[in-house]
């Protein structure tokens, strides 16, 4: 069944439903005695139009995921189905053929098993939506029976509809975690299908990375050393380019909170966000075409010769620029929260500007300071394209910002698109990194928030 | 700039009617207050005297905080505002170029309609400004002036053995209290205090009253207040303020039973404001 369908289905029968309830309403307003119902008519036709909605569109959503397989199974049991191939590409690419013959998406087939199974699968289609919209409809009848049983002029559809409401914004809280949830398992699944391969001793302690996609047979544990990589990530991403980032994001924050002319700020606020807006890969651009040579020409010049074109220095200082308005956005607006009265009274002693700042918005703005700082950390551990065009893809454990190195998500795009097949250690060790990194921003986040517990003073 | 006539008079009938005493501790003469191009003081003049308290009263939006604020320059926080004639303190101009206003403010404390202690322990409340200042040399010697404006400010007995706790999670009768505590810790000559009862019951209120009465034995204290019996009970010179215009200033006791001003009189006996 197309997905548009329950939608419009729900859409459709919900505001049927609404509008009738909400005429029942009126009519029950004109006939009660003081002209007044418990509810306003307005949620009478709510709580119809939810009754109505709600269970034809969880339908629709469950229908979606399960009719396709039930589409096939049927299909299969076609006898033009005995013919085609048990599993593999081929019984795969006739399978779409017909269904996407037989959904219009195609002309004709080329493959004749396919031509065969064209009219299976059309028949199947018409046979399954039939069915779930039938039990849509059904559905709707019995949401809609129960809604107008119970609408009468002193019905509080009112609180009705406010519990309704809430469990529409709990469910919408819940798909954020969820995604996590299912992001999470997919990676454990992966990353544990690797870890049969290699060792995690070797990859998590190894200080050589060079896999092989091209190596069959038992991978060579020894290759799978991530540490330079992490080293890497930790060097690029949260060392250098927060260096420069802090402390231009909190000055340029504390600039437009306490010092700047409203004027100066409605144009230096907006400004600075749009750096946040300029894609990845123009930095990207920046770093490699300008910044890297300049600072291989400065090594160069005062001595050091080794110096290359593609340096940690070159992706973490242009990394620290991107994430200023990460910082500074977090920093200003917690540092404008701050209520007007904490900064009088602190002037009020005899404060310099300087001092309220240190000794009294700084602290009070602490929580909203550090989650700004570590969404940059989280930004700049997950960056790539700087990175790869900056810092080059060598795996290198070097302390010296002038090498060329490689962070954990560049590796994980190398691997991903490399030659090797799917189920190789060296793209399966791409979800364990994925992993890995999803646990150290995990762990940041939870170290941040016990740093933020630990020093906040909230004035409220 | 044209001096109105009825604020220079009863300016200078005032000061031949004050005591022969100390010379004031602020003089302010020909102050007004713009807010932009709006004139919110207008040609203010008058003498607040140490060991006094002072209360301005007057109805909303008379100017009574604007004037108030005026005497340690926290009106320099309000990029509009902008202030025109003279106040001295201890004969010093204070709106002179060469002023130091950190210094100012930590001889002319304030304390707040609002209490608004900081997101600090109370230790760390009271510790604030002698540490800014360096008025403690060590951790003895500030613990010894911690102890004693709390003393001072009567909240010691009910914090001294929670000292660590968040100034925020006291009441609001004893977070007013420790913002007083707060403004003597760095030993100020003048307490300006904006309604600093107004958010308090009457109980907090009492005890706030008996801790000015016992401070201004050695301050110049300023008090803003919409309550009339307020007035009366604390203070030993009334101001009155309408319109931006100081109308008098006198002994509290004549300022309530015998005013001169018309004004005065309906304010006082309560026929507007
Ligand atoms: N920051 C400001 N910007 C512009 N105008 C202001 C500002 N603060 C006060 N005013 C104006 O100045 C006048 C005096 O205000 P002020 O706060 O001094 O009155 P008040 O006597 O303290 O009143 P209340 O008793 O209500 O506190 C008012 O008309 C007010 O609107
Ligand atoms: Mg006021």
């Amino acid at each position: 069944m197309s997905s548009a369908i329950p939608l419009l289905l729900a859409i459709g029968l919900g505001l049927a439903g609404w509008l009738v309830a909400r005429s029942r309403a009126w009519k029950f307003k004109r006939e009660a005695a003081d002209g007044r119902l418990a509810s306003l008519p307005n949620y009478h036709a709510w709580y119809a139009g939810l009754w109505i909605g709600v269970p034809v569109l969880l339908w629709g959503i469950i229908w979606n995921a399960i009719s396709g397989n039930l589409i096939l199974q049927h299909v299969l049991s076609n006898p033009a189905a005995q013919g085609i191939p048990a599993f593999g590409m081929r019984r795969d690419s006739i399978l779409n053929e017909a269904r996407n013959v037989a959904s219009g998406l195609a002309d004709r087939a080329l493959a004749p098993e396919a031509q065969a199974l064209v009219e299976p699968f059309r028949e199947a289609t018409m046979l399954y939506n039939g069915i779930g919209i039938a039990v849509a409809l059904v559905l709707a009848l019995i949401g809609a029976a129960w809604a107008f049983m119970r609408l009468k002029p002193q019905f509080g559809a009112r609180t009705r509809v406010e519990k309704g409401v809430l469990t529409v914004l709990f469910v919408a809280s819940l798909v954020a975690i969820l995604t996590t949830f299912g992001i999470f398992l997919t990676l454990i699944f992966e990353t544990y299908r690797f870890f049969e391969m290699v060792s995690p001793i070797d990859f998590l302690f190894g200080t050589h990375w060079a896999p092989d996609p091209m190596a069959s047979g038992a991978p060579d544990g020894s290759r799978y050393g991530a540490i330079p990589l992490f080293w890497g990530t930790i060097f690029i991403g949260a060392i250098i380019a927060m260096i420069v980032a802090i402390p231009v994001g909190l000055m340029s924050a504390i600039y437009l909170t306490q010092y700047a002319p409203a004027r100066l700020r409605s144009w230096i606020k907006p400004a600075l966000e749009i750096l946040a807006g300029v894609p990845t890969v123009v930095y990207g651009y920046f770093a490699a075409l300008t910044i890297a040579p300049a600072i291989r020409d400065i090594a160069m010049s005062v001595g050091i010769s080794n110096a290359s074109s593609e340096s940690a220095l070159a992706a973490g200082l242009v990394m620290g620029v991107m994430i200023i308005p990460f910082v500074s956005s977090m920093a200003d607006d917690s540092i404008a929260a701050v209520p007007q009265a904490m900064r009088d009274g602190s002037l009020a002693m005899g404060a310099t500007t300087n001092e309220t700042i240190r000794r009294v918005l700084i602290p009070a703005a602490l929580p909203g300071i550090v989650a700004g700082i570590m969404l940059a950390v989280s930004r700049a551990i997950g960056e790539t394209m700087i990175v790869v065009m900056a810092a080059g893809y060598a795996a290198n454990l070097s302390g010296n910002p002038l090498e060329a190195m490689t962070t954990v998500t560049v590796q994980i795009v190398a691997m991903l698109t490399g030659e090797a097949s799917l189920d190789h250690p060296a793209t399966l060790s791409a979800f364990a990194l994925g992993f890995v990194l999803f646990i150290i921003t995990l762990i940041l986040n939870v170290i941040a928030l016990r740093v933020v517990k630990r020093f906040r003073e909230a004035y409220e | 700039m044209v001096i109105e006539q009825n604020v220079a008079t009863s300016g200078k009938s005032l000061e031949a009617e004050a005591e022969a005493t100390s010379a004031p501790k602020i003089s302010a003469s020909g102050v007004s207050v713009f807010y932009g191009d709006k004139r919110a003081i207008d040609e203010v003049s008058i003498d607040i005297h140490t060991e006094h308290v002072t209360s301005f009263i007057g109805p909303s939006g008379c100017g009574k905080s604007t004037f108030l604020r005026t005497l340690n320059r926290m009106n320099d926080t309000i990029p509009s505002a902008r202030v025109e004639g003279t106040i001295e303190l201890d004969g010093e101009d204070i709106y002179h170029s060469g002023m130091d206003v950190v210094q100012l403010r930590a001889r002319v404390g304030m304390v707040f309609q609002k209490p608004n202690p900081f997101p600090k322990s109370i230790y760390e409340n009271i510790a604030y400004g002698p540490r800014i200042h360096g008025l403690a040399q060590g951790k003895n010697e500030l613990d010894q002036i911690v102890e004693r404006s709390l003393l001072r400010a009567g909240l010691w007995e009910e914090v001294k053995d929670r000292l660590e706790d968040s100034g925020t999670a006291l009441s609001g009768g004893q977070q007013q209290r420790l913002c007083i505590a707060r403004a003597i810790a760095v030993d100020p000559e003048v307490i300006l205090m904006d309604e600093p009862c107004s958010a308090l019951d009457p109980i907090a209120t009492a005890k706030i009253e008996e801790l000015i009465d016992e401070l201004r034995g050695r301050y110049a204290i300023v008090i803003v207040t919409h309550s009339m019996q307020q007035a009366a009970r604390v203070s030993q010179r009334t101001a009155f303020f309408h319109l931006g215009n100081l109308v008098e200033y006198g002994h509290t006791s004549d300022i309530f039973t015998n005013p001169r001003e018309q004004r005065t009189q309906d304010y006082i006996t309560g026929r507007y404001g």
